[in-house]
């Protein structure tokens, strides 16, 4: 059966186990064994255990469980630990249980012997049920309960090839050992995959680690994953079963503060975008936060608030001094919140929580506050591992995330938040202004990624009907804040007002000499106008003078007897002489 | 398969106890450690228990749901069901001296 498929491409059997099946690009070898190794309560039992539940619930596919340490009755409470009843499985025929028990004193050896009994125990388990999978729970058990190490060498590798032969999928585990990867070397029987768990403490946290060391006929993710276990199983969180292929939003949401509304083109964010707001501690990172959730309860939307420093009722109250009532969107149910000390848990079970809030509350808008308390809980590293797979996350859904991060005193503002920057969509800096004897709070824009975006700072103020945004004094050359910003204004306003009544002074000024001019103007005029008249009068009376000679010259030829004059009436001296010759 | 060995034995040993001994040898078909062992058992039995002890031989093969009843994984296997406490001896029963050290019989004396 198998045989008949290595031409093909390797069939997978899927384990249902949540991000294994992204890791292993569809799940475990079919028909084929899986030894998983790992030290003492890594979670090599119950990696098996959800292997077999989760085939036989989701994939129609019944399993053999052959436990060699553990009694049916604790197998029976481990189940019900994650949630499956096995005695009503192996009642339905879907799940076969067999408890191998070697008790060493018990047993004389004598002779030899093979191990055609345990062949029979698990093919008659096979039979029962038809199951298609099977899961040996240790099986190097062998090794210390009987003493000839060669017969159970060889009977090992007979009972894989068997395994193979009868085309079922098994998982064999297996304890760590020096220098190896299980004890007694079953990573030589098991050829095909090879998955190693691992339990690490560091500074008092404990994390979970699984990583495929072969896979063969396969490729796969070669990385250290996290995993945990909770009441749902096993979850391995892969950071790259998320690509970065998820449709975006192109609209728009306010911020809950106008002013600042307008620093982004009057139009706030974009919906399902990260935004980040960092800032030392007492900048008003909080009341940011608050606004915004405040915003998005007053559209309708559900926000869950993770708080990581307050407690949901401190935060209430705190809000309701800047005018801001949290509380009657707390009880409408548009509001949650989720408190909790972060060094509570490790990384990965916060990411689970996280998860499991999400998916419960399906907010529309997620506040964390603040996500640098999460650094307590691992190395940066990490911290930043499981904020793009929360992120990611959230993208996937379009769930607008905003995040705020408490830089230390004295370290670079931008510095705290540089692993977590290219996560960042909109990126929003808090900062003191100090001047003059006082702190002012300032607020601008580091990046805004998809829409233009104002380069002021502004100046950010608490009054008790919330934050407001003041533009900031810039004028001369210096910038201004705070009273020395009111200061300088009051200032700059008398000046003001100096120079327009200087102003006002010299247009009236003005016009005065104006006034002087015009009427010296007008005299002018009367007396030209006089002067022209009266030269008019002198041009009339030489015209009357002329004409009175001429009617005299004309007289006077009459009385010559001379040609009667042309009708011309002034003809000059010498044209009339010629004319005469 | 079952093979009850004639309980009425010529010669009386020194054995203390008067019951029975309740012996099953458990096979997996007619291989020769199967055969080997329980000619070993049937000789050592003779000898030692002749007269009160009985052998029950289980074919795994034709009833393999009985492994699971003794915790049987090694073939062959003896299991000593009677007297108490149970015991059990793998192997083809070779070394006569581990079998009656595995069955806590005494070996004849003198």
């Amino acid at each position: 059966m198998v045989k008949a498929k290595q031409a093909a491409v390797l069939e997978k059997c899927p384990t249902g186990i949540k991000g294994l099946d992204e890791i292993t690009k569809g799940g475990l070898p079919k028909g084929r064994p899986t030894l998983i190794c790992g030290s003492a309560g890594c979670g090599k039992t119950l990696f098996s255990m959800e292997f077999l539940m989760r085939g036989a619930m989701e994939y129609g596919e019944p399993g053999v469980f052959m436990t060699f340490e553990e009694t049916p009755e604790d197998l029976a409470k481990n189940f019900i630990s994650l949630g499956f009843d096995l005695p009503d499985m192996v009642a339905r025929g879907l799940i076969a249980t067999d408890h191998v028990y070697i008790e060493r004193s018990e047993i004389e050896e004598t002779g030899e012997y093979d191990l055609e009994g345990l062949f029979i125990r698990l093919g008659s388990a096979i039979d029962s049920i038809g199951a298609k999978r099977v899961v040996l729970d240790t099986i190097e058990a062998l090794f210390s309960g009987l003493s000839n190490a060669g017969i159970i060498r060889a009977e090992l590798r007979r009972l894989f090839h068997w395994l193979k032969e009868r085309g079922v999928t098994a998982v064999i585990t297996g304890e760590s050992g020096d220098r190896m990867l299980t004890r007694y070397g079953l990573e030589e029987y098991v050829a095909d995959c090879v998955i190693l768990l691992d339990f690490r403490i560091q500074e008092q946290i404990s994390t979970r680690r699984l990583r495929i060391v072969k896979y063969r006929g396969s490729s796969h993710g070669a990385d250290e994953y996290p995993f945990l276990i909770d009441e749902r199983g096993l979850s391995i969180l892969p950071i790259t079963s998320l690509g970065l292929d998820y449709a975006v939003s192109s609209e728009r949401i306010a911020t809950g503060i106008p002013k600042l509304d307008a620093m982004f083109e009057g139009r706030g964010f974009y919906r399902g975008s990260t935004i980040l707001v960092s800032g030392t501690s007492g900048t008003g990172k909080t009341s940011m936060s608050a606004t915004f959730a405040d915003a998005a309860c007053r559209r309708g939307e559900r926000c869950l608030y993770f708080a990581f420093e307050e407690s949901p009722s401190q935060i209430i109250r705190n809000m309701g001094s800047i005018g801001i009532d949290l509380e009657r969107w707390v009880k409408k149910g548009l509001l949650k919140f989720h408190s909790a000390r972060p060094s509570l848990y490790g990384l990965e079970m916060h990411l689970v929580t996280f998860h499991k809030v999400i998916d419960a509350f399906k907010p529309q808008v997620f506040v964390v506050d603040p996500i640098s308390n999460l650094s307590a809980a691992g190395t940066p590293s990490e911290v930043k591992s499981i904020l793009t797979r929360l992120i990611d996350h959230l993208k996937m859904k379009n769930i607008t995330t905003y995040l705020t991060d408490l830089n230390h005193f004295g370290s670079s503002l931008e510095h705290t938040s540089e692993e977590i920057s290219s996560l960042i969509d909109t990126w929003l800096l808090l900062r003191d202004i100090e001047l003059n004897g006082e702190r002012n709070r300032g607020l601008y824009i580091l990046k805004s990624r998809g829409m233009a975006h104002s380069n002021q700072i502004q100046e950010f103020l608490l009054t008790n009907r919330g934050i407001d945004l003041i533009d900031i004094y810039t004028g001369s050359g210096e910038v201004l804040t705070g009273s020395a910003r009111a200061a300088q204004e009051a200032g700059e306003k008398a000046s003001e007002l100096a120079s327009r009544r200087e102003a006002e002074r010299r247009l009236r000024e003005q016009e005065r000499k104006r006034n002087a001019l015009e009427t010296k103007i007008a005299a002018l005029r009367a007396e030209f106008d006089v002067e022209t008249e009266e030269v008019h009068l002198m041009a009339k009376e030489e015209q009357k003078r002329q004409n009175v000679l001429a009617d005299d010259r004309l007289e006077m030829a009459q009385l010559r007897k001379g040609k009667p004059s042309a009708p011309r009436a002034v003809p000059t001296k010498k044209k009339r002489e010629r004319r005469v010759k | 398969m079952k093979t009850d060995s004639p309980a009425k034995g010529k010669k009386e040993k020194t054995d203390a106890t008067k019951e029975i001994w309740n012996l099953r040898l458990y096979v997996a078909g007619q291989t020769q450690k199967s055969i080997t062992a329980f000619a070993n058992l049937k000789k050592i039995c003779e000898e030692h228990l002749a007269g009160k002890y009985r052998i029950e031989v289980i074919d795994l093969i034709k009833n393999p749901q009985l492994a699971k009843g003794d915790q049987i994984i090694a073939i062959p296997t003896l299991v000593r069901k009677l007297p108490e406490p149970i015991k059990k001896i793998i192997g083809d029963l070779a070394n006569t001296e581990r079998v009656l050290v595995g069955l806590d019989i005494r070996p004849i004396s003198g």
